[in-house]
């Protein structure tokens, strides 16, 4: 981690869930457990893991929703992991959220204009130009007609519905904007419109991003930085050439060669997982991810992996044995272990943004 | 900006939507309470439920108007169109040209402006105590719901304790005693008081089930997410409650207020039958039924008339409930 000053800084996130059946208390689930990472201004951070891992509750913690059981969330230097509503509200501006379901996140007896204007009016905001002026400026932005200001959101499809949504998320300038899962109800045609209109406005707008979603190819098209996380823990993080041609974690690798890539499946073929991700309520000791893991050892029942980086890796691996550095064959471009000389655009490195090397997927 | 004023890929979206080949050039949103009146206006049933519903608010305001065209007051009585029984001269009742509906048996009075200052304190009873469930019931569900924790848990006990309440002991034993309480045991007790007190025994046990509907719709609102965004751009409670939650809880709090108006019609008309409501001063339904029972043989035109509107107004009432759950709400089942 080095050159800019990370806009949000993430230590020891936590949050457990009491879990309870009648009166007594059966336990905590935990749902995040230990989260480090930073963000940078205008970074892409995606956030990817199996159903359940706690990526949705690590985007609620982060904007606020849900208060953290232990842990730091520093925004711009500022400590706001107990921060009260009143000394939120500045931070609000700079922090936005993005959900999932575009159709439960509008109001439906609201006008979409109604809708776009909310954060303005709940934060008391009169921009130059009056607020319907900005509604339109902002519909404009995120490629809707400004005539449809009166609109309800039933008149709209999924993928405006969730412009909709992004423009709401966007009429406060925030600088960071967490999108939980913001492409995944969507059509596959209208994914790639919606996250190319995101990029497009991180790149505009120098936005930072906390990408959380399940799919990975998604996230390889946006993300500059990714962090796998299983059951409540990050278990590599690192820029995104990194994780995906070098992945140092196993499941990471499992996690990769799952993707489906029609004739690309290398000698090797998928790592198939068995058995099932163990509870949140009572996660494995050691390592969480030993009970799936084809490398696991003895030492792994017992202690538990950091997130270091190891050897020559770039990117930090929480494993005790993580995979020398063979590429995964579903990329067999990625050759040798080292493998940065064919990787030309260091991703990520330095606080810039990354055009030229996103530039390499078609729009 | 490399972002395209307006996106290609959006506008051919925007074609394909729902209200976009119909409008044209003026893009008009219809509204969620439009499209339900276009739906409500298409339901026969709720249309001729909803005519008479009108009707019957319009006759019960326009008291005045029609005792004035009339020509005859309430407490008027004809001894002379009686018999020496007391039982009304003519057929059906006495029916004639200057008395609609006949006669009351005994007192002589005129029953058709009876039963239309009857039609108005029931309603105005009715809704009353309508109102004044709804706005405890809404306040007191929408504050559980979303609250949640032990505000929740207090008004939910309430909600049991005044369910577990015997309505009928309790406003058989109250009434008569706040009644004694002010006014003492030889004065008269004003109508204005005993309505009151009707309003009163039923909003206190009226409520509960308006704040179990509200608090379960709440908590089902709650954890939707457009509720969770105004929580993430810093929205209070009151911009919460008023904007965000309470658009979306009028169709279930218009539904349950239409099909709790005509209960309390038959709650009022029960009472005064049992003789806890109002006195035979004050025209009521449930007096006239009552008094009409001794002479159910004998003049059977006394009973007929109020039961026949008591049982229109109420089923009225009942079906333009329906239809408006109907409307507000296609995708539920019945």
């Amino acid at each position: 981690m080095n050159a800019a000053e990370p806009l949000l800084r993430v230590r020891g996130l936590t949050k457990h869930f009491p879990v309870r059946s009648g009166l007594r208390s059966r336990g905590l689930l935990r749902a995040v457990d230990g989260l480090d990472f930073d963000v940078r201004p205008g970074e892409t951070l995606g956030l990817v893991g199996e159903s359940g891992c706690g990526k949705s509750t690590t985007g609620r913690l982060l904007v606020r929703l849900l208060e953290p059981t232990a842990g730091t969330i520093e925004f711009a230097g500022r400590d706001i992991t107990h921060a009260r509503r009143r000394e939120l509200r500045p931070l609000r501006q700079d922090l936005q959220i993005i959900f999932q379901d575009p159709y439960a996140s509008l109001n439906p007896r609201h006008t979409v204009g109604r809708i776009v204007a909310m954060p303005l009016q709940v934060n008391g905001i009169d921009p130059p130009g009056g607020v319907k002026a900005r509604v339109r400026e902002l519909l404009e932005l995120v490629g809707l007609n400004p005539e449809h200001y009166n609109r309800y959101p039933h008149e709209f499809s999924g993928g405006q519905r969730q412009r909709i949504g992004i423009a709401r998320a966007l009429a406060l300038r925030p600088r960071l904007i967490v999108a939980d899962e913001p492409v995944s109800a969507l059509d596959v045609s209208i994914q790639a419109q919606v996250v190319n209109l995101l990029r497009d406005l991180q790149r505009d707008l120098g936005l930072a991003f906390v990408f959380i979603a399940h799919d990975l190819a998604v996230v390889r098209h946006f993300c500059q930085r990714v962090a796998v996380m299983y059951l409540g823990r990050i278990v590599e993080i690192g820029d995104r050439d990194d994780i995906y041609q070098r992945p140092r974690h196993p499941y990471t690798r499992a996690l990769l060669s799952a993707i489906p890539d029609v004739g690309a499946l290398g000698p090797a073929g998928r790592i198939r997982l068995t058995g099932e991700v163990p509870t949140p309520l009572d996660p494995p000791s050691g390592c969480r991810f030993r009970t799936r893991c084809p490398r696991a050892q003895e030492v792994c029942a017992r202690e538990e992996p950091t997130l270091v980086t190891r050897d020559d890796a770039r990117q930090a691996a929480a494993c005790h044995f993580p995979e020398a550095g063979p590429p995964t064959p579903s990329h067999p471009d990625a050759a040798g272990p080292g493998g940065a000389v064919v990787d030309a655009t260091p991703a990520g490195d330095g606080a810039g943004r990354l055009d030229g090397n996103a530039g390499e997927v078609a729009r | 900006m490399s972002v395209s004023p307006v996106d290609p890929a959006a506008l051919a979206e925007t074609g394909t939507g729902p209200g976009g080949d119909r409008s044209g050039a003026g893009f008009v949103g219809r509204s969620p309470g439009q499209l339900a009146w276009a739906r409500l206006r298409r339901d026969r049933t709720g249309l001729v439920s909803g005519a008479m519903l009108v009707f019957f608010v319009l006759v019960a305001l326009a008291v005045p108007l029609i005792e004035w065209a009339y020509g005859v007051g309430p407490r008027e009585q004809f001894q002379s169109r009686l018999d020496g029984f007391g039982m009304p001269l003519g057929y059906a009742g006495g029916v004639t040209g200057e008395h609609w509906f006949g006669l009351e048996p005994g007192l002589g009075r005129d029953i058709f402006i009876r039963l239309v200052h009857g039609l108005r304190t029931s309603l105005f009873i009715a809704v009353a105590a309508a109102v004044t469930t709804a706005v405890i019931g809404v306040v007191l569900g929408t504050v559980a719901g979303y609250l949640g924790g032990w505000v929740d848990a207090v008004v939910n006990w309430v909600t049991d304790l005044t369910l577990a309440m015997p309505f009928l002991i309790i406003a058989l034993a109250l009434t008569p005693t706040l009644a004694l309480r002010f006014y003492g045991q030889r004065d008269e007790v004003p109508a204005a008081f005993q309505i009151g007190v009707l309003i009163a025994v039923f909003a206190l046990f009226g409520w509960t089930s308006t704040a179990r509907l509200v608090r379960g719709q709440v908590i089902a609102l709650r954890e939707r997410e457009f509720v969770e965004a105004a929580r993430a751009s810093g929205a209070g409670l009151g911009h919460m409650l008023f904007r965000q939650l309470l658009p979306n809880l009028w169709a279930p709090i218009l539904v349950s207020f239409s099909l709790a108006v005509p209960a309390y019609v038959t709650g009022e008309a029960a009472l005064s039958f049992i003789g806890v409501g109002l006195t035979d001063a004050t025209p009521s339904f449930g007096r006239m039924i009552y008094r009409s029972l001794d002479y159910l043989q004998t003049d059977p035109a006394y009973v007929f008339f109020p039961g026949v509107t008591i049982f229109a107004l109420v089923f009225a009432f009942n079906l333009f409930g329906d239809a408006l759950r109907d409307a507000l709400d296609p995708k539920s089942s019945r």
